[in-house]
């Protein structure tokens, strides 16, 4: 690839990605009133894509195989157990976070 | 203004604590991206341009391949459009707080990454902190931590050793902790329930690299297909 591909490439990674952020807000701007259908989406979404997250970040476990996704389920068990007992948000992230470093550097 | 100053600092200091999470997590993956950039073959300032122009931590790492296969940008183009889609769904959860946001908005909307928008759309601010700014901060300190860690990542890639292994799940315990607060937060849980089950049912069909679309297409059409008993019981909740 030339200089100048690559920056067109480059570039329209950035133009799609824009477009994904923006067009929800160009669509419905502040100047005319967001559809209610829209609205409610806006109010039920949050919920959804949560859990969407937390999936998407343990998409490649394998439960099949060795370690079975066992590191991750016990470091996520210690991250809810720890928020649910301190209510400490960056407690719990780290608290989960060091577990699962240790799990699989000296366990698993 | 009097005024400003402390405004402005307050924001700040209510946001930081916020994105520590963040800087561990970006830091890491940053430096992860600079450093595959580099062991590509690309110099430090492409890593540092992209997280700063894309700054899409997981399109980023896709287009390292792309700059590398013959050039075909409507390839990209869509490609792209497939990894981002999830953005329409956070722009659409974010529609009524963003508003009124002035110059603010744009780059709220530029910055709109996974993480930030957890933050935005979950942070309880308290009543004398700035949403505006709180959000502002919130977004400029996620975006710097992701550049420094892509440049530093390209520039000295490979020099630091000391095992990380495993850091990367300080995003999954994030996710974790903000899908709690969430849970916590809502009257009822749906929505939630909607997404956990698509997520999963898709993940098993598709598999890790084409589960996402599936799954928005699947949650839009349970939430649209459900709506006339989701806002009664909405109502009832009141």
């Amino acid at each position: 690839m030339t200089l100048t591909q690559q920056f067109v490439t480059i570039g329209v990674c950035v133009l799609g990605t824009m477009l994904t952020r923006f067009l929800p807000f160009l669509l419905f701007g502040s100047n005319r009133p967001t559809p209610k259908y829209v609205q409610y989406l806006g109010r039920m979404l949050p919920g959804a894509i949560f859990s969407m997250l937390v999936i998407y970040c343990l998409r490649s476990v394998q439960p099949l195989q060795y370690s079975y996704g066992l590191p991750q389920a016990i470091a996520i068990a210690v991250t809810v157990g720890l928020h649910l007992w301190k209510k400490q948000m960056l407690l719990s992230i780290a608290g989960g976070t060091v577990c699962y470093m240790l799990l699989i550097q000296f366990v698993f | 203004m009097p005024q400003t100053q402390p405004r402005i600092s307050r924001a700040l200091k209510c946001a930081f604590p916020h994105t520590i999470p963040i800087f561990a997590g970006f830091c890491f993956l940053g430096m992860t991206y600079g450093i595959y950039m580099k062991v590509s073959g690309f110099a430090f300032w492409y890593p540092m341009l992209m997280s700063l122009v894309i700054y899409g931590g997981s399109l980023e790492f896709v287009a390292v391949s792309m700059l590398l296969a013959p050039y075909a940008p409507m390839q990209a183009f869509l490609m792209t459009l497939m990894i981002q889609a999830r953005h329409l769904f956070y722009g659409i959860a974010l529609l009524d707080k963003f508003r009124g946001m002035a110059w603010k908005k744009p780059y709220l909307i530029f910055g709109m990454c996974d993480e930030t928008f957890s933050i935005n759309c979950t942070a309880e601010i308290p009543e004398d902190v700035d949403r505006g700014w709180f959000y502002f901060f919130v977004t400029l300190l996620n975006q710097i931590y992701w550049v420094l860690g892509a440049t530093a990542g390209g520039l000295v890639g490979g020099l630091i050793r000391f095992n990380t292994e495993g850091l990367d799940f300080v995003m999954t315990a994030m996710f974790v902790v903000i899908f709690l607060e969430q849970w916590r937060k809502e009257k009822r849980h749906d929505s939630a329930a909607v997404g956990m089950a698509a997520s999963v049912v898709c993940l098993a069909i598709f598999g890790a690299d084409n589960f996402l679309i599936p799954t928005m297409v699947c949650i839009l059409a349970v939430l649209t297909a459900l709506r006339r008993p989701l806002e009664q019981k909405e109502a009832d909740a009141q």
